[in-house]
């Protein structure tokens, strides 16, 4: 029986039907309607610093070649041949001229003096004697992405050419990810990653893990017993506190953060990473710095964001990316990456880079409690009468307050699912295939009125 | 070690009985983690240890160097000292680390153990770098099922109380590790 899209998201009144998490059929509309159009995270561009350098990344259930040309420019191809579809790189990355399938040797190039054309097929085996020469060399090259972008440093694709600006696609919540990117200094960009990508299997719907990072306050029992110890920076908790910590959604566009409205003063300075005196000196370093660059203007921070539909970008403690790629119905491969100020002295990346991994990651004391709620919360709606059951999404329903100076950006406090209600609105417009233009009508009409 | 006889049987009885004792130190360690003596296996541990499993990546074969993650730099799926392996077993015991209560069921094997190096600190007590294979079988609940495989590189320590790690080098052979969450030690 087909499911009618009309009834799985009720964000009215607060319920999500169970089948999103289980469904084959909406994983494959999934697939048709969100991941084919949507702007996605591919990767960091300090992951190919070199011309020839290659990152395999996912977008959605497609592997990407994430790659810097000779020509300086960076490019995002299907990993997948032309001719009979191997997968054409199977290294992680590494460096190289050219593309060469392991199975009929079909060459794809991102040489622009060798073609015009990114991942254009330059070497067929046997072109004149088997093909005669008539191939059409010119319609078989790699398929690449619509569109891409480099935001300091984040790499962004889409697949669909009509897809809007990545600007617009972000609406306000571009400030918390420049805020996230930037340095702690305040001066733009300026944050590199740590090398090396943790990418993980769980058993569980790719949705369930986006949903947690757009902003759920309430699972703080997952991590009572972290809390309980004090794995943070200062000893304490989890994390130094977030000062006026809120949660925020952009209602029409299904992200959503916890963080901070924009501000315009700067509290005085409050000791960050207490336990770690030589970060702490740092911050303190930096502060004066930043009160010079920033001081007067409007900032923002957050904690944890999320982007729709399928990538987080936390700005403080852990400073992350987080990436949910969908394998099945009820399987993630769940990637994170780590971030620093690339100019920072080693000490301070090294404890950082320390306190991300005892925190986040499958080995990360926080992380790994999340997985168990994860991987069993999608399990568990697999019963026929689950299923018939829906999720509750009603915490502070009609409660949403607007945010000055965040355009369609709503606030119900610090606890609350409006972010949550919000996001799977999006994902529900997404997945019925509306167009881009009914897609942005209310964000433009906002923006218009 | 030769596996050839040598005509010094002293020598070979001393290289015998010295990877007899970390062997059984292993399997100790492996009888305290599958008991969940996790305080009992902390003991095991020197206070200076460097607890370390980087992550394994898909290279070419003459891109070996760029296999694993390099260490002190970059991304790992641990990278810690005492202090944090000992909040690891405190985690444990609040009957709230969800990702392991209900307790899993952990078998540790560790095989393979050769001596790769034995030296004296000055003050008498041996050091030895030693490398071994390990086997970890993680059952939980009803069918989640998790088997870590890998290399080991050791640093142990002859002290009073017995040998102690000093440094664990762990490296696991799997790129995307194929389970939820790392709770269990190396």
């Amino acid at each position: 029986m087909a499911l009618s899209l009309d009834t799985l998201v009720d964000a009215k009144a607060g319920t999500v039907s169970r089948e999103l998490f289980v469904s084959q059929e909406l994983f494959d509309l999934e697939q048709e309607h969100l991941f084919s159009r949507a702007w996605l995270f591919v990767g960091h561009e300090s992951m190919v610093p070199d011309p020839d350098d290659y990152f395999v990344s996912r977008m959605g259930t497609d592997s990407v070649i994430l790659t810097r040309d000779r020509q300086n420019q960076i490019q995002v191809l299907l990993n997948s041949c032309a001719h009979r579809g191997m997968k054409l790189c199977r290294q992680d990355q590494g460096n190289t001229r050219a593309f060469s399938c392991p199975y009929h040797g079909w060459t794809f190039t991102t040489d622009g003096k060798l073609s015009s054309i990114p991942g254009a097929l330059t070497g067929v085996p046997g072109l004149n004697k088997h093909y005669h020469g008539e191939l059409d060399l010119a319609s078989w090259g790699l398929r690449r992405v619509a569109r891409l972008v480099n935001f300091k440093g984040t790499i962004w694709a889409t697949w669909d050419p009509d897809a809007p600006d990545f600007d617009e696609y972000l609406g306000d919540m571009k400030l918390y990810l420049d805020s996230a990117l930037d340095h702690r200094d305040g001066s733009p960009g300026g944050s590199e990653m740590i090398a090396g990508v943790q990418k993980w299997r769980i058993g569980t719907n790719w949705k369930i893990i986006a949903e947690n990072f757009n902003g759920d306050l309430y699972h703080d029992i997952s991590h009572r017993s972290v809390d309980s110890i004090g794995i943070g920076p200062g000893g304490k908790g989890r994390r130094d506190a977030t000062p006026q910590r809120t949660s925020i959604s952009f209602k029409h566009f299904g992200h959503g953060v916890i963080g901070r409205a924009p501000y315009q003063d700067e509290e005085p300075y409050k000791p960050l990473f207490a336990n770690h005196p030589e970060v702490e000196d740092y911050y303190r370093g930096l502060y004066d710095k930043r009160q010079t660059l920033l001081g007067g203007k409007m900032k923002v921070l957050h904690s944890v964001g999320g982007v729709f539909p399928n990538v987080a970008i936390h700005g403080r403690q852990p400073r992350t990316i987080g990436v949910f790629h969908p394998i099945s119905p009820t399987e993630t491969e769940m990637w994170r990456i780590f971030l620093v100020d690339k100019d920072a002295p080693q000490a301070v990346k090294d404890a950082h880079r320390h306190y991300y991994l005892r925190y986040s990651g499958p080995g990360g004391m926080t992380e790994s409690d999340d997985t168990e709620n994860w991987t069993y919360a999608t399990q568990s709606c697999k019963g026929s009468i689950a299923r018939r059951t829906p999720f509750n999404y009603q915490m502070g329903v009609g409660h949403a307050q607007p945010i000055p100076g965040l355009r369609g950006a709503v606030t119900t406090g610090e606890f609350t699912e409006e972010n949550n209600r919000n996001y799977y609105k999006r994902w529900a417009q997404f997945v019925r295939g509306l167009s881009w233009d009914e897609l942005m009508a209310a964000s433009r009409a906002e923006q218009g009125a | 070690m030769s596996t050839v006889l040598r005509q010094d049987t002293d020598a070979q009885l001393a290289d015998l009985l010295l990877l007899n004792s970390v062997e059984q130190f292993y399997y100790e360690q492996s009888d305290l983690l599958d008991a969940r003596d996790y305080e009992g296996w902390l003991d095991t541990l020197d206070e200076r240890i460097r607890y370390w499993m980087p992550i394994a990546r898909n290279v070419q074969s003459r891109s070996l160097a760029d296999e694993y993650t390099r260490p002190e730099m970059d991304a790992a799926w641990f990278d810690e000292g005492i202090e944090t392996l000992r909040q690891r077993v405190e985690q444990f015991r609040t009957g709230m680390h969800w990702a392991e209560e209900p307790v899993s069921r952990v078998a540790h094997l560790v095989t393979n153990v050769r001596i790769r190096e034995v030296r004296d600190d000055g003050d008498g007590n041996r050091w030895v770098r030693t490398r071994s294979r390990f086997l970890i079988y993680q059952n939980r609940l009803e069918t989640e099922t998790t088997l870590f495989v890998g290399k080991r590189d050791d640093t142990l320590v002859e002290t009073p109380g017995g040998w102690k790690v000093r440094q664990r080098a762990i490296f696991l052979d799997q790129s995307v590790l194929l389970g939820k969450a790392l709770t269990v030690f190396f």
